[in-house]
């Protein structure tokens, strides 16, 4: 591994070392660019996740103090957690669930397809869809995506088992066991998937893709990364000339540091990557970073998410495999006579033990509750994953009078749900409802929503200037050497699970970046 | 695979708390809720009388009929910690339990049910409702109770265990799902 001097001008920082951070970090060293990776959270390893639910939650979750608002359902059901993603090593994809589908087309072109949908800030990809898909074939290979390039796909749990089953009773056809970055054979050095259904807690078999111990390694081994754990990025600072050359943290010890940078790349999720911006305000920027658009933090997008529970007279032992390899398709379409726009999967979804009553029904107590719970080993689960819209007003922002352990101002979500929003949940949740009830389920009932792992759009890509603060690239239109390089980026959500789409922006981005700085530009 | 992953009380013993192993060795849970006895050795910050109206109060937020006092008691013993930890939270438990009166206890589970309505919007009920849920259904007596068999990488996960042993409705074709791995 490499070391880097703070004082080497030479080298790319990277805030964050999930999909975004992590895989641009193995794609710039690969290529002979020196990278500073900072990473705030500590370095797991499948040795170390912990299994047990709790305490897992506990190793691998952003828990720093933030405040929300808005309608959602979140603010009122997780109140302090807004959003369940991770601060470790390998960032999200150590808690993610692998669920890898592609954006469709006309999902990138949101605004020509959806047309005027009034209090949404829509807009369509700087990007065409041949452009990216390129990329997706790439990503694809690199993460091992199940039913593509002949790989094969997870057999079918027993949770899986009920989903097919009610969803043929409907009449959907595209229902599989997912497009899922999870080895179902031996590949890339690592083992196969053993169905542990613990793939929230850190796949202690690696089966799962995570940069963690893929990319992050990789990049290693290269020679040119300086990987710092524990390492929270305070501000990016510039020079007079408008460019950034450096990043303050805090080390392990908690000792202020300043690395100096050619080049920045901000990849901390959708949440802390606008925060970062804005704490970076000057006297040249005074909105923060990368601002002048007044775009940074806005048009925060997580897609729809929520449960159904259905409870069958015999069991499903819902735990037992992959939490989410399943999937219906058929619901991936535009059509306004729905009642929404956009579209939405269906997704398999399990809860464990401890898990189930905190986070599947977050508000429930007393009998019918308790009779819920009693009926454990015969619950199986759906979870929707649609899109949501974009409005200006759905932001991230700093609130002014809540600090962080740092000190500084805490990040605030705010989430108005957009009447699509919940045409779209409700809708889904109703077709969800039915695949249980055809097959005779005793008990069907809704979840929450929870907290949002898909924090995307806050940092948007777009053709126009005044519209986002990225162009196609991810690189800012304000600044031309500093780069946002995760789910912020993208121009709207879209239904598919975002990773595989981070993944593929972020091998698109790095050719570019050496490109870019190969020909001096940056 | 046997649906039940079958805990033996005297392995669970060993390994739990000094506080369980007073209060399910004596037998009889409910008799144990008398002040002076297993709670009097253990708790640090709540009285007897306290402790014992709490863990009516975490029966009524999760009423599992037969579900062992043990579990129960866990909850409790979290809450005591919390509690010795925080003059507030203390202060905060006090009040509530003496909010409920010294007749709740012993009344009706409708009539508790309402006492604990009336106050759902407090700190108390809602620190009472979140301890119990995370604390009721995160301990090898629940794990017994629920059917629940957790981590299994040690035991080679699933696959070989259950995964896909669901009978009661047909079998996916291959070209949706996929074979086991060799």
């Amino acid at each position: 591994m490499a070391r880097i001097d703070l004082h080497d001008e030479g080298a790319v920082v990277i805030i964050g070392s999930g999909a975004g951070g992590g895989t641009l970090a193995h794609e710039l060293t690969r290529r002979g660019i020196p990278v500073v990776l900072l990473e705030a959270g500590k370095r797991q390893s499948t040795a170390t996740f912990s299994q047990v639910p709790g305490e897992a939650f506990q190793q691998l979750t952003w828990l720093d103090t933030r405040t929300q608002s808005g309608s959602w359902g979140v603010a009122r059901d997780f109140p302090g957690l807004p959003s369940w993603h991770c601060k470790t090593a390998g960032g999200t994809t150590v808690h993610w669930t692998a669920s890898t589908p592609r954006l469709e087309p006309w999902e990138l072109r949101a605004k020509s397809t959806y047309g005027h949908v009034p209090g949404t800030s829509l807009i369509d990809w700087p990007i065409s869809y041949p452009e990216l898909k390129n990329y997706y074939l790439l990503a694809e290979r690199r993460l091992g995506v199940t039913r593509r390039n002949g790989v094969p796909g997870l057999p079918a749990s027993n949770n899986f088992k009920v989903m097919y089953a009610g969803a043929k009773k409907l009449g959907y056809k595209r229902v599989h066991t997912g497009h899922m970055a999870i080895n179902s054979r031996s590949r890339d050095g690592r083992g196969f998937c053993i169905q542990q259904g613990f793939c929230v807690q850190g796949c202690k078999m690696g089966a799962k893709w995570s940069t963690l111990y893929t990319e992050i390694p990789s990049a290693e081994a290269t020679g040119k990364l300086d990987l710092r754990i524990e390492c929270r990025a305070m501000r990016i600072e510039h020079g007079a000339n408008g460019r950034v050359n450096a990043v303050v943290y805090r080390d392990s010890q908690g000792q202020e540091q300043r690395q100096k940078a050619r080049l920045v790349c901000v990849a901390g999720n959708g949440i802390e990557t606008p925060r970062l911006l804005l704490l970076s305000e000057s006297a040249k920027f005074p909105q923060g970073l990368a601002n002048s658009s007044d775009q940074v933090g806005r048009n925060y997008c997580h897609q729809i998410v929520g449960y159904v529970w259905g409870i069958f007279d015999q069991p499903v032992y819902s735990w037992r495999g992959a939490t989410v390899a399943g999937v219906v398709e058929d619901e991936v379409f535009n059509d306004p006579k729905r009642g929404f726009v956009g579209g939405y999967r269906i997704e398999l979804v399990a809860l464990d033990l401890p898990t189930m009553p905190q986070v599947g029904l977050p508000y429930g107590w007393g009998r019918d509750f308790a009779s819920i719970m009693e009926e454990y080993r015969n619950i199986a689960g759906l979870l929707i994953n649609g899109e949501d819209m974009p409005r200006a007003e759905n932001r991230i922002t700093l609130n002014p009078e809540v600090k962080d352990a740092f000190g500084l101002p805490a990040a605030n979500v705010h989430v108005d749900e957009h009447p699509n929003d919940q045409a779209l949940r409700k809708h889904a949740q109703g077709q969800m409802s039915k695949m249980y009830a055809a097959l005779g389920a005793k008990r069907i009932f809704p979840g929450p929503s929870l907290p949002a792992t898909h924090n995307t759009c806050s940092a948007r890509m777009s053709a126009e200037p005044r519209d986002g603060v990225t162009n196609g690239w991810g690189q800012t239109h304000d600044i031309p050497n500093l780069f946002i390089s995760d789910g912020s980026m993208m121009s709207t959500p879209g239904s598919a699970n975002p990773t595989l789409t981070i993944v593929a922006l972020v091998l698109r981005q790095a050719e570019y970046i050496s490109r870019q700085m190969a020909a001096g530009k940056i | 695979m046997d649906p039940l992953t079958t805990l033996h009380r005297r392995e669970f013993l060993k390994t739990s708390t000094g506080l369980l192993t007073g209060l399910v060795a004596a037998g009889s849970s409910l008799a144990l809720l008398a002040p002076g006895r297993a709670w009097a050795v253990d708790l640090t910050a709540l009285s007897s009388a306290e402790a014992a109206t709490l863990l009516v109060v975490a029966r009524t937020i999760a009423p599992h009929d037969k579900l062992d006092d043990a579990a129960y008691a866990l909850v409790i013993q979290a809450v005591d910690g919390d509690a010795s930890k925080d003059d507030k939270t203390r202060q905060m438990i006090r009040e509530g339990v003496a909010s409920l009166g010294a007749g709740f206890p012993g009344s009706p589970e409708s009539e508790r049910v309402e006492a604990l309505k009336k106050m759902e919007a407090s700190g108390f009920f809602q620190s009472m409702r979140l301890k119990t849920l995370q604390v009721l259904y995160s301990n090898p007596i629940a794990y017994a109770y629920f059917g629940y068999e957790g981590e299994a990488f040690s035991k080679g996960g699933y696959l070989f265990r259950g995964f896909n042993d669901l009978r009661w409705l047909p079998e996916v074709p291959l070209a949706d799902s996929g074979a086991l791995p060799a």
